[in-house]
């Protein structure tokens, strides 16, 4: 057998696999909330720099099964919102010296609407980019003398929630250029790094083999616009990093730590490989 | 006492008299199983709503004994007959003691 | 070229690894179906045996020894949940004035016991429970008449390749 026969002989067991592991998200063409009271678009056009490599850009929402599909489909059954609530309370509680609350300064939560459709972005001062977590915890510190939430903190978890709901339905876009170009570019990069023992990067799974189970999990394009969101399997709310934190770990790596430079960073390439998707504020994910 | 606990409830606002009508509730809970292992390998002791109540203008629709296999946050939906207005009574008891209570109105025709 | 080798490797890795999924997956759908009647023995661990009820002690107290027949119980569950933690369940018996649901498979088998009172509406509950692993849910129905109904409902619980 010459080399070229063997190279052919492996694809041909490569597709053969392919084909029998296929599983297609399904088909629906949104996401109808409350009967029909809201309505999210699943997929958008690929951005411009991913023509090449997906045909279009789909919520994880597609890839799960009927039943978690269905709790993401009525605000009361979407354990999610039980944590937004606790969020809604916490905009309206004053806390730390100065004694006010996000309302004393940004009154009703829907200031907040279109914010997380944005996230991440540069900070005012351009020096660095800053998440949702990072802009809630500078007016905790600079404007309420407040202490910092951690990044995965309950506190944190359910007012980025209660934020992220205000821009629910509102095409994820945002700011690649300028100052984000480097940040962007840095996470392009890390997306396409093998990391840990496994030596697996985030597009061998979410890129090249979406739609595909592993192991008993269908493979989503990994987008972020449903987070922060319920995970069944942790009863309760998960931040991006949060699951940024597992994928690498369970490429048996070493993981950069929530909040870390590497995952805005991340966090920033990967909301831009969902643009157009809508801020699916708060999804529910298994 | 577990933190955080938030009852909610959804019933509809109205309805005509005799109707069977569709009720969801969901308590924030962590339902501590009593089967998890800290990370010192100690088991986290049992701490769950072990029952939740229901009454309609005093006359009780439904009275459940839950077990820790009752997921987080513990949701619940059934059917109450209403055949005049009033309203719903909703107790939760928990492992420590603690009972919750809410309770809404339903206009009845 | 060390690249491409690598991604060969990943590729055959990844194939294997997806063939071995879809013939689990098709080992347990071709696993029979229907549960046997006798409920399954319980596997209670020593951990947790003290103050934990077995299936037929479950079974036991709450028919008080009566003869349960199947039929006459609607247990809807998801035929594969794809995530323990949160399986999606409802019972449904008319004329039911209680029922009891038990997940043998979990270290402690009771899951509730629902009483419907007169005001309730229908015989009828929904709720989220926790199975531990693949398994037959159980619900038994007490009977106005006294008499006692049984449905079992397979859920093949799947461990995701995402621990993370």
């Amino acid at each position: 057998m010459t080399r070229k026969h063997v190279a052919a002989a492996l694809a041909l067991a490569a597709m053969t696999a392919a084909t029998a592991v296929r599983a297609d998200p399904i088909d629906e063409a949104e996401i109808s909330i409350n009967g029909g009271e809201v309505t999210l678009p699943t997929r958008a056009p690929a951005p411009a720099f991913l023509k090449d490599v997906l045909p279009e850009v789909r919520s994880g929402w597609l890839y799960r099964d009927p039943d978690t599909r269905a709790m993401q489909m009525d605000d009361f059954e979407n354990p999610a919102m039980v944590f937004v609530d606790q969020g809604l309370e916490s905009w309206d509680t004053a806390d730390g010296t100065v004694g006010k609350s996000c309302a004393d300064c940004h009154n009703d939560i829907e200031s907040m609407k279109g914010v997380r459709a944005a996230m991440p972005k540069m900070n005012k001062a351009g020096d660095s980019l800053w998440s949702l977590e990072n802009f809630i915890n500078d007016c905790r510190v600079n404007r309420m003398g407040a202490e910092e939430w951690g990044w995965n903190s309950p506190e944190m978890k359910n007012m980025t929630a209660a934020v992220s709901l205000q821009s629910r339905g509102m095409p994820v876009q945002v700011a690649i250029d300028g100052p984000a170009a480097e940040w962007w570019e840095k996470g392009r990069e890390m997306y396409y790094t093998r990391y840990g023992q496994l030596e697996m990067a985030c597009a061998n799974c979410h890129e090249d083999n979406a739609g595909r189970m592993i192991r008993a999990d269908h493979l989503s394009q990994g987008q972020i616009n449903g987070f922060p969101t319920y995970r069944l399997k942790d009863a309760g709310m998960v931040s991006s990093h949060q699951r940024f934190v597992g994928c690498v770990r369970d490429t048996r790596g070493e993981t950069f730590k929530a909040g870390s430079d590497e995952f805005r960073a991340l966090e920033l390439y990967v909301a831009s490989r969902g643009t157009g998707l809508p801020v699916e504020g708060v999804a529910v994910r298994h | 006492m577990a933190e955080n606990v938030k009852p909610r409830v959804k019933v509809p606002k109205s309805a005509s008299a005799g109707d069977v009508i569709t009720l969801k509730t969901l308590i924030s809970h962590p339902m501590e199983s009593g089967q998890r292992k800290d990370a010192d390998g100690k088991i986290i002791p049992r701490s769950i709503i072990n029952r939740f109540v229901v009454d309609f203008a005093g006359t009780n629709a439904l009275d459940v004994q839950l077990e820790p296999a009752i997921s987080t946050n513990p949701y619940f939906e059934f059917d109450v007959l209403v055949d005049k207005s009033g309203e719903f009574t909703f107790t939760w008891y928990d492992d420590d003691g603690s009972v919750y209570e809410e309770k809404q109105s339903i206009e009845v025709a | 070229m060390n690249l491409n080798r690598r991604k060969t490797i990943a590729l055959g890795a990844g194939g294997v690894a997806a063939l071995l999924g879809t013939a689990a997956l098709a080992q347990t759908a071709a696993a029979p179906a229907a549960a046997p009647a006798a409920p399954a023995a319980p596997a209670t661990p020593a951990a947790s045996a003290a103050a934990a009820k077995t299936t037929d002690q479950w079974i036991a107290e709450f028919t008080g020894g009566a003869e349960v027949t199947d039929g006459g119980v609607a247990l809807t569950a998801p035929e594969i949940a794809e995530n323990g933690n949160t399986v999606p369940v409802s019972v449904a018996a008319e004329g039911a004035s209680e029922v009891l649901m038990l997940a043998p498979g979990n270290p402690t088998a009771g899951v509730m016991i629902a009483k419907f009172g007169p005001a309730a509406g229908k015989r009828e509950i929904a709720t989220r429970i926790r199975l531990a692993t693949t398994q037959d849910v159980v619900a038994i129905a007490k009977m106005e008449d006294g008499s006692f109904k049984r449905a079992t409902a397979n859920v093949k619980v799947t461990i995701g390749g995402c621990g993370g």
